[in-house]
């Protein structure tokens, strides 16, 4: 297979938000077994077909890179981590669907991420009240992905499905819920499947720019 | 009168440290997490606060601030409460929370956490039995019996606790236990890192390669049938998955490395970080401290070896010298809390923590009497019953010295092997 280049997406999140099982659903197409914590960082790879059903149809690799940690470690672990943030061709921001704090957090590691600085400790973040500026000009674009999707009770689900929706369109970024525990949520065909493709294709036409350039 | 102003002081303190234990919930150990059952907060909350009043009554009676009537009885419900939150309270919801986590029980848990409960309580009074504490003189559930339990096992906690604390701290502090590490040594180490991680990345993509081949492949087969297909099937499939096994092993021992890789990197950086630290004014203070520090360590364990070889009972507190050494290291501890806690287990950890917070005091006070002048003995002794204060000493000695000598043999294990590391890299 010759043509195959290198797109790179993170995955980011908070400690225990469920990175490791949507990496493994979304490269097996199996449900992870036994999760257990990721010591630095694990990638896998996902074959994705570019332009599917097209004449132009292409297959290509996607590497997800799952870093582990949270955002409290120690700046040793933090420096560590930046090695991983180089040439970045998108980020997939994880949260806990019914844990508010990983919401949030996703801020701080959206900024982590951009700006590989070890302390990105200049904007605080409390509830949406950040640089929206700093967004618009970053290039590097995210996919926004809450887990757990099925244990929320059914009264709440409206709920958070707004508080999600104003994450998305704070991130300007489309937004997938899901449950890693059920491969049905990614079946072909799906709406979250297309957004899923897009977002991949996406990538590709944009890795493949800059490398022409 | 005066007795009522007093149960108002006391109270008033009692409720502005349920409200720091609060706070301190909230902005330290749940900060990343959210609070998702209140009652641990609470349970936390009303632990610290009886807590701390003990060691206000202490100073109380030291300074005569209120009167003795209402002292008394300020401590015995203090006490009572405490030993009941203790014994009853934190380790059923322990159990509780334990349970719930275990898939498996989901069902009974209120059942499993009385199991559980039960279990506690029987260890909790055969703990009694090789120790010295009973006396014939009192029954079986008075409050003697359970304030010795208690603090038998605060106590060794305290000894551990400060056993390690005594040899860790001046260990992280002196910089002459520094490595030196250049910054091209973390360079090189990155870029072993990030080449692994490409070699696991391309060797999984042959993986994924392989296996949609196979499945395409095996998509064709399921047509053919009769001899032929089925021959064909076996011999394409056969090295192909043997193929893939040999691939998949070469990766999981790349994945093993690219770990190992990090968790170096990962101390390489932190070694760098407390070079850099130990130059600055803060750092050479604190490493002036260190070896201030680790002789008094030193002596201290030394005093120890020698109370017990001479069969002595230390005339010096070992409470004073256990909450010196433990209050520089419980910031260490929190981390170590940190470390280990996540999402799940964040409910048991606090609530361990609770329970050890106790335990702690509830022993400190134990052993303060001995530190005390007479006159502020009597009312300790008159609440607490006849224990045999003496034993507590002595064991305290022995277990602080035992942690204090396996902790050096660990640290000194540990250092000797991450230089090796660094030779073999």
């Amino acid at each position: 297979m010759a043509s195959l280049d290198r797109v790179k997406v993170l995955v980011l999140g908070d400690s225990g938000v469920g990175k490791s099982s949507l990496v493994h659903l979304l490269c097996q197409n199996q449900v992870l077994g036994n999760p257990s914590w990721t010591v630095g960082c694990s990638v896998d790879v996902r074959v994705q077909d570019y332009k599917e059903g097209t004449p132009e149809e292409k297959t290509y690799y996607i590497e997800l890179w799952d870093v582990g940690g949270s955002l409290g470690s120690a700046s040793s672990i933090k420096s560590t981590r930046a090695v991983f943030y180089n040439s970045v061709n998108g980020i997939m921001l994880v949260h806990d669907l019914t844990n508010k704090k990983s919401s949030q957090n996703l801020y701080r590691w959206s900024l982590e991420a951009l700006s590989k600085d070890s302390s990105p400790t200049r904007v605080i973040v409390s509830n949406g009240d950040y640089d929206r500026e700093q967004f618009a000009e970053n290039s590097v674009p995210l996919l926004l992905i809450g887990t757990k999707f099925d244990q929320i009770a059914e009264t709440k689900r409206t709920e958070v499905l707004t508080r999600t929706a104003f994450l998305s369109e704070d991130f300007n970024a489309e937004e997938i819920n899901l449950d890693c525990t059920n491969p049905r949520y990614l079946a072909a065909g799906t709406s979250n499947a297309v957004k899923l493709s897009r977002f991949f294709d996406k990538r590709r036409d944009i890795s493949q720019e800059t490398r022409v350039r | 009168m005066s007795f009522l102003v007093d149960s108002i002081i006391m109270f008033t303190s009692q409720v502005l440290f349920f409200g720091f234990g609060w706070l301190f919930f909230m902005r330290q150990l749940f900060k990343d997490y959210e609070v998702r059952q209140y009652i641990v907060q609470v349970v936390f909350s009303i632990t610290f606060a009886f807590s701390c009043t003990m060691f206000e009554l202490i100073i109380f009676e030291i300074l005569g601030a209120l009167s003795s009537n209402s002292r008394y009885f300020h401590w015995k419900l203090n006490l009572y409460v405490i030993l009941l939150v203790l014994i009853f309270v934190v380790p059923f919801y322990i159990g509780y929370f334990v349970v719930s986590n275990i898939r498996l029980l989901q069902r009974q848990k209120l059942l499993f956490a009385c199991m559980v409960w039960f279990t506690f309580m029987y260890f909790f009074w055969k703990l009694g039995d090789p120790f010295p504490i009973l006396s014939p003189k009192h029954g079986i559930l008075s409050i003697e019996q359970l304030i010795s339990r208690v603090g038998v096992i605060g106590v060794t906690l305290m000894a551990l606790l400060s056993g390690f604390g005594a040899v860790n701290c001046p260990y992280t502090y002196m910089s002459y236990f520094l490595r030196n590490v250049t910054d091209s040594d973390i360079l090189a180490l990155e870029r072993r890192l990030l080449q692994t991680m490409d070699m696991i990345v391309s060797k999984k993509k042959r993986i994924a390669m392989t296996r949609r081949q196979m499945y395409q492949r095996g998509e064709d087969q399921n047509k053919q049938t009769g001899l032929w297909g089925m021959i064909k099937s076996v011999t394409s499939t056969q090295t192909g998955s043997e193929n893939l096994s040999l691939i998949q092993q070469e990766v999981d021992a790349l994945e093993e490395l690219s770990r190992q890789l990090f968790l170096e990197t990962v101390e390489l950086q932190a070694t760098k970080e407390r070079i850099e630290y130990s130059k600055t004014f803060q750092g050479k203070y604190f490493n002036f401290l260190g070896y201030f520090f680790s002789i008094y360590c030193v002596w201290k364990i030394f005093m120890a070896t020698i109370n017990i070889v001479f069969d002595r009972v230390g005339k010096t507190d070992p409470v004073t010298r256990g909450i010196e050494i433990t209050v520089n290291y419980l910031g260490i501890q929190f981390d170590f809390f940190y470390a280990i806690s996540s999402n799940k287990s964040s409910n048991v950890i606090v609530l361990v923590l609770a329970q050890i917070m106790g335990m702690y005091f509830v022993s400190s006070v134990l052993l303060m009497r001995m530190s005390m002048p007479l006159e502020y003995r009597s009312i300790v002794t008159e609440v607490l019953g006849e224990l045999q204060f003496n034993f507590y000493h002595r064991w305290f000695d022995v277990i602080f010295l035992v942690s204090a000598l396996s902790s050096i043999l660990f640290l000194y294990l540990a250092h000797k092997q991450a230089p090796e590391k660094q030779m073999a890299l």
